[in-house]
């Protein structure tokens, strides 16, 4: 459903990613890890449309469209989803409100009717259940006051609303405890299917760990230096990244 | 940073959807200001001696005074003899209804939205609408004067119910107020007046509906509502105006007038024509808004949603006379491109445990300038006195200015005076984590304005909250990309 070729891309003239390939089925799950500074972050920004990223060389196809052609919110009517690693607060706008704008946007987008209020709520409920987030978070604004926890929390919670094809955790599981880790990494669980996938954006391996991925990449200096089923993830966890960095690091210069 | 200013800039940048010209006969007097002038609309309009004397009065009082300059607005200074201070739409004779009226001027009436017959049907809002100078429909007359409440032009008024208009005329807003009250009360050609008597609850909503038409005319209504003891009315207004290169000034006065226990709420939706992007043309809104609680628990509540004008200068205020009396002012501005809004709201407590309560919401955009500006004044016997003030400011972009002027002047140690404001920027961040839902930037943009304005839109009647909250959206189109 994904296909990167050779992506490179840009900040402020600055080259982040020097070639990056991936091709992704529907169904598998990919950890995208690596040090600090390798551009996890710079990949997800760009898969999902910052426009302060430039893409300069290479092509990304999804779900048989150029991505490249398509704005933030095309992708995200397509059938894309960012967790946010930073979910960002949005005072005056209740999150129940929100989840319901976007939600709209795509079915029209698809050609279908809005879901009205009885529907709307009925799905609510369900998909609450499914993520375990408290009913009071979504009479609240967008993030607003919210705790780290909680903020990982409602990303899962519209990813199960919008019911994406590919998503994309970008360290979902920075800043949470083990109960929040459990919890976040169980709903993500309970929204895999064979027919959406998932890309896992992370350090460590305890997201890991309850997501078992299908593969493992490792991200160094712009480029994927390593892949591998997810015993590369435990050989990375016990050896830490310096081994990469010994192997890989002279390399890029 | 760079990145962000070219979206917002975008989205900052909308057509004006009312902005088309009636092509209707209208009677105009000659350009500019004088006591011959005074004289002959007071003739045309048939008057009685009292009232030209009244206006006389308030022009020999205008002609002596000067222009404020203390609003945080700027603007080339106005010619007065530039402007036609009358001008009606032609009516060949009295109208019985509105299959009479010129079919010109229904259909204008249908481009602005308002189909009056369609009104009347659907939401039972009696509306008087204002063109130009002159008051050319009323509906529901006939059901109102069942109730005993009497709902029409005040040009019908001065005929027909003189004692009324002359006991409260000025009574509020005195015609030596202000620079522009002053030239209202000279020149003043027509406006809504509304008279509920004693017990009545107005069984509907009542709406006057103000159009400026003809070119370099001034648009010079006068409103005044009366609500005896223990009646109620809610009042709406709306406003637009073709547009053109030139300002064209607009200068009203609203008076209410709530009796013991009577409750008046009052809301507005101005989107008089603001102007081009680059400031060229739009409407100078120029008006003087003050109720009085006469009486005690008697309650007056403004609510406004200004998205037009190139500039505001408005203070819709409350005199709380009456013991235990109620004021409230609930303010969304909006203002883009080059637009100058500077409102907000007087309270003033007289009587014995008044309370009131400000609500302003400003939002700007583009290169424009919002300013909220009130005074909350206790008097010394106003014992328990209290007063909540809430002024929040929204900005998009960095270009644009907000304002905040709050006066408080208390004289008695029991007044309890609460003032809090915020201001806030709409982030590139937010609008990108809205795009990544598939929530494009403009409709971000209405949700979190919407949101932002939600306390206030929520004192408007719903069938204006649901205009109001298009038109913020419409006003903001093009200002995010």
């Amino acid at each position: 459903m994904l296909s990167i070729q050779n992506i490179h891309a840009a900040i402020e003239g600055k080259e982040i990613l020097k070639g990056i390939n991936l091709d992704i089925q529907p169904g598998e799950v990919h950890a995208i890890m690596g040090p600090n500074g390798s551009g996890k972050s710079t990949l997800a920004s760009v898969l999902a449309g910052r426009e302060e990223y430039e893409v300069t060389e290479g092509s990304i196809e999804f779900l048989g469209k150029n991505m490249l052609e398509l704005s933030p919110e095309e992708r995200a009517r397509e059938g894309l989803f960012l967790a946010f690693q930073y979910p960002v607060e949005i005072p005056g706008v209740s999150t129940t409100n929100f989840i319901k704008s976007a939600l709209n946007e795509k079915r029209k987008y698809h050609g279908l009717e809005p879901l009205d209020a009885v529907a709307f709520l009925k799905l609510m409920k369900e998909k609450m259940q499914l993520v375990e987030i408290d009913k009071a978070l979504l009479t609240r604004s967008v993030n607003e006051g919210f705790s780290g926890g909680e903020k990982k929390k409602n990303e899962i919670f519209q990813m199960a609303m919008l019911e994406p094809k590919l998503t994309i955790l970008d360290e979902t599981d920075s800043g949470l405890d083990i109960d929040a880790l459990r919890i976040v990494a169980s709903g993500v669980n309970k929204l895999r299917s064979k027919d959406n996938a998932i890309i896992v954006i992370t350090h460590y391996q305890r997201l890991l760990d309850y997501l078992q991925p299908d593969f493992v990449h490792v991200l160094y200096k712009g480029r994927i230096v390593k892949s591998g089923t997810k015993e590369l993830a435990l050989t990375l966890e016990d050896q830490g990244y310096d081994y990469i960095k010994e192997e890989f690091g002279a390399t890029t210069i | 940073m760079k990145e962000e200013m070219d979206v917002l800039e975008q989205t900052i940048g909308s057509e004006y959807k009312y902005g088309f010209v009636t092509d209707i006969e209208t009677e105009t007097v000659p350009k500019g200001i004088n006591e011959s002038i005074v004289r002959l609309i007071s003739k045309k309009k048939n008057e009685p001696e009292w009232m030209l004397n009244w206006r006389l009065k308030a022009f020999a009082h205008w002609i002596k005074m000067e222009e404020p300059q203390w609003p945080n607005v700027t603007y080339p200074p106005i010619n007065f003899q530039d402007i036609i201070y009358y001008a009606a739409p032609k009516k060949k004779k009295a109208l019985n209804g509105l299959d009479e009226v010129d079919p010109e001027l229904l259909k204008t009436f249908e481009k602005l939205g308002i189909s009056i017959n369609e009104q009347k049907r659907l939401t039972g809002v009696a509306v008087d609408v204002v063109m130009d100078s002159v008051s050319v429909a009323t509906s529901f007359k006939k059901q109102l004067a069942e109730v005993g409440i009497i709902f029409c032009s005040m040009s019908e008024a001065i005929q027909n119910h003189p004692e009324l208009v002359q006991k409260y005329i000025g009574s509020v807003v005195p015609m030596t107020d202000n620079y522009f009250a002053a030239l209202n009360s000279a020149v003043f050609t027509d406006g809504s007046f509304c008279y509920i008597p004693k017990g009545v609850r107005c069984p509907m909503e009542l709406s006057t509906y103000f159009r400026i038409n003809t070119e370099n005319s001034g648009q010079f209504e006068r409103t005044l509502i009366v609500a005896e003891e223990e009646s109620y009315v809610s009042y709406l207004e709306g406003c637009t105006a073709p547009k053109r290169d030139e300002n064209q000034l607009h200068a009203a006065v609203v008076e209410l007038v709530a009796h013991r226990k009577a409750e008046i709420k009052y809301s507005t939706v101005q989107n008089w024509y603001p102007g081009d992007a680059n400031g060229a043309g739009g409407i100078y809104n120029f008006v003087t808004k003050r109720g009085i609680c006469m009486g005690e628990y008697a309650k007056i509540s403004w609510s406004q949603v200004e998205t037009g004008s190139a500039i505001t200068w408005k203070y819709p205020s409350v005199i709380l006379k009456g013991d235990h009396s109620v004021g409230e002012f609930y303010s969304v501005a909006l203002t883009n491109h080059l637009q100058q809004a500077d409102t907000g709201t007087k309270m003033i407590h007289i009587g014995k445990n008044t309370r009131s309560r400000i609500v302003s919401k400003g939002i700007s955009a583009g290169r424009s300038q919002n300013s909220y500006r009130g005074l909350v004044r206790v008097g010394k016997n106003a014992i328990n006195a209290r007063n909540f003030s809430q002024c929040d400011s929204l900005l998009l972009g960095d270009q644009c200015g907000a304002h905040t002027f709050p006066y408080i002047e208390a004289a008695h140690p029991s007044a309890v005076i609460e003032h809090e404001a915020t201001t806030s920027k709409i982030g590139e961040d937010q609008l990108f984590y809205c795009r990544q839902r598939g929530i494009d930037t403009e409709a971000a943009v209405a949700l979190i304005v919407t949101g932002f304005a939600k306390e206030v839109m929520n004192q408007l009647p719903m069938e204006f909250a649901v205009e109001a909250q298009k038109l913020l959206a419409i006003s903001l189109e093009g200002s995010v990309g």
